[in-house]
């Protein structure tokens, strides 16, 4: 391979990885406090339809970007009512995210297909590529989120309540309210993926363009085993093999793309596999449990 | 994680139907309600659209007669939902599975056309079944093995199978009659489920109710059921009981694979004629909310299944008569699921 080809595709998995990351480390810190959130998928597409939809209008990819990440902190909200105050199942109710995410997405961007945006701007980066300011701001707030939950107050009680939501009530923490902020940063984040997906990488809308990212990203958190760190290193690896395709395929070889587009849910469902059941000891054990609380 | 969804699957909602039918027709009536200001946000006319729906529905035979077509995939990916679940499993492939058993099911028709039918239609009915199942059995073994929890597998493999029947069908099954629109070759006679008269009910319904039968019979009624529930129950006691619970992983998973598989190939045998990538709008995901919403239990699955081909049976109509997209209804839908998980049930016995 020459030396063009590598940095395309290292190029091509940062800028893809991007969306990934956002969106794993909103889930993160979603089941740090004990919260899966499978409608991952829908609430990224919102972001996407949402981001985009409001570059079109604004003539702004940052102000697209913002509304998308607000329109999906609020609908995350809705999940959390959900959940956390009506206790409802997890699953279920992040299954209804999910549909509920395919349809508004689907209603919010129709009258936008075809349209044209200004994206988000890239800074090159000799011999590497050009990445735009979402891409710049990926690893630092994986940092940020690290430093947040390790190493400040807040962090810690979150995690409380992500292990045993009675024991940090007991604690003098407010499980619900705790939980209601983590739903909220990994509202904003999911959105933030979604919207770079449309308005960075893509910079066109279409239905159902998240094409199972949200589900990759969930699989990412176990893959991160719960740490922010680490989930910059598996968006790299599942871009990887993303972009990989993308080279592979823009180059002319000669592989089906059908076979090709299989490789990032197989990979990860490999990746899965070998590091097998033992990192499922580093999940929050209160992970999926509604907290009935002292009422 | 399991655990919590199995005991969601068996009690609340089962209960909650016997008791507050009432409670459910004010539910699809605000359901309604918060679906007619979506539209209307966005320049239709919900009344007329329901006033559609209806005058279709049951304005004469063959509306109503599509709605049992809409159910018959419904009732399938249900119970290859509810099946395991009864352990303690969580299997949201249903969508997958459903593709993998429509493909091999081609391959069955596209293999053997010659075949006469009563040899044929089984054995394609073995194939789908064998498709589903293998796509099922994957997850189940890792889970098994301790090596992969079985809701994220099952959800990554919803991805690969749709991929596999675009493989096919852009490639070795491509039909040479159509250039622009890519699907297999059309099946022989012989390889089509009888339908009933002149409308789309298949062969399929019948299967669906069979497989509910035996369903709710063979938990209720018979050893396999009881253990299976003793799994659910509490895994690790079972295990010191002697009771296989690795095997009954995998075994269940497999079939309820192999069910959602009939789903698939019901749809390319009876419904499609050949098979096509768009096979399915998501029956594979509202097949788990029917099990969900049901609490597992034969006669909610049917109920549930019957409602939610009534909402499709809406996303049908706005398409046709208001140009609205199909995948709209996912709104309706979700708006129905938020108001049901919204309701706090008495505390303790929910969720």
């Amino acid at each position: 391979m020459s030396t063009p080809f590598a940095a395309a595709v290292l190029s091509s998995s940062i800028l893809s990885g991007t969306s990934l990351l956002y969106a794993t480390l909103g889930e993160l810190v979603g089941e740090r406090a004990g919260i899966v959130n499978l409608g991952l998928e829908g609430l990224m597409l919102i972001g996407a339809a949402v981001g985009f939809a409001a570059t079109s209008l604004a003539g702004d990819p940052y102000i697209g970007v913002a509304a998308a990440g607000l329109v999906c902190l609020a609908a995350n909200l809705i999940f959390g009512f959900i959940v956390i105050e009506r206790r409802a199942n997890q699953l279920a109710a992040g299954l209804t995210l999910m549909f509920f995410g395919f349809g508004a997405s689907t209603l919010v961007g129709r009258p936008f297909v075809g349209a044209v945006i200004s994206g988000l701007p890239r800074l090159p980066v000799p011999g590497l590529g050009a990445f735009d300011a979402l891409v710049w701001l990926a690893a630092p707030t994986a940092l940020l989120l690290w430093w947040l939950l390790f190493r400040t107050r807040w962090g810690l009680a979150l995690r409380a309540v992500g292990e045993d939501p009675a024991v940090a009530f007991a604690a003098g923490q407010r499980p619900q309210l705790l939980q209601f902020q983590a739903l909220a940063v990994a509202g904003l984040l999911g959105g933030i993926g979604g919207a770079h997906l449309s308005v960075g990488l893509t910079q066109t809308w279409d239905e159902g363009m998240t094409a199972g990212r949200g589900f990759i990203a969930i699989a990412l958190v176990i893959f991160a085993k719960w740490n922010p760190l680490w989930a910059v290193a598996g968006a790299l690896v599942f871009g990887g093999a993303e972009s990989l395709q993308l080279q592979l395929q823009a180059r002319g070889a000669d592989v089906s793309p059908f076979l090709m587009t299989m490789v990032p849910y197989a990979l990860t469902l490999l990746v899965l596999l070998i590091w097998g059941w033992n990192r499922m000891s580093a999940a929050p054990a209160g992970l999926g449990r509604n907290f009935f609380g002292v009422e | 994680m399991p655990r919590e969804l199995a005991l969601a699957l068996r009690s609340p909602t089962a209960l909650a139907m016997r008791h507050r039918l009432p409670r459910a027709i004010v539910v699809a009536l605000v359901a309604l309600a918060v679906f007619a200001v979506v539209l209307l946000v966005d320049g239709k006319d919900p009344l007329r659209a329901y006033r559609d729906t209806l005058v279709y529905i049951f304005g004469n035979t063959y509306g109503f007669s599509e709605l049992l077509v809409r159910m018959t995939p419904l009732l399938l990916t249900s119970i290859a939902v509810a099946l395991p679940s009864r352990l303690g499993l969580i299997n949201v492939g249903g969508e997958g599975q459903l593709y993998m058993g429509a493909w091999l099911a081609t391959a069955g028709a596209l293999d053997f056309p010659d075949l006469p039918s009563w040899l044929l239609l089984p054995l394609m009915t073995a194939f789908g079944f064998a498709g589903g199942a293998l796509w099922a059995f994957l997850p189940g073994l890792m889970r098994a093995a301790k090596l992969v929890n079985e809701t994220i597998s099952t959800l990554l493999l919803n991805y690969i199978a749709p991929l596999i029947v675009s493989f096919f069908i852009f490639g070795p099954w491509r039909s040479p009659e159509s250039s622009s629109y890519p699907q297999s070759p059309a099946f022989v006679e012989a390889a089509r489920l009888p339908a009933l008269g002149s409308t789309r009910i298949h062969l399929g319904l019948l299967f669906g109710l069979v497989c509910l039968t035996l369903y709710g019979f063979a938990l209720n009624r018979t050893r396999r059921g009881l253990e299976m529930r003793a799994i659910g129950g509490n895994a690790e006691a079972s295990l010191r009981l002697g009771i296989p619970v690795s095997a009954y992983i995998v075994v269940t998973m497999a079939i309820a694979g192999g069910i959602a598989g009939i789903a698939g190939m019901a749809e390319v045998s009876a419904i499609q004629g050949r098979l096509v990538a768009e096979l399915s709008p998501g029956y594979g995901f509202v097949g788990f909310l029917v099990a969900w919403l049901a609490g597992g239990t034969a006669i909610g699955i049917l109920a549930m299944a019957f409602l939610f081909a009534v909402v499709s049976s809406v996303g049908d109509i706005l398409q046709i008569t208001q140009g609205v997209p199909y995948a709209v209804i996912n709104l309706l839908m979700a708006v129905v699921l938020f108001i049901v998980l919204g309701q706090r049930g008495p505390a303790g016995t929910s969720r």
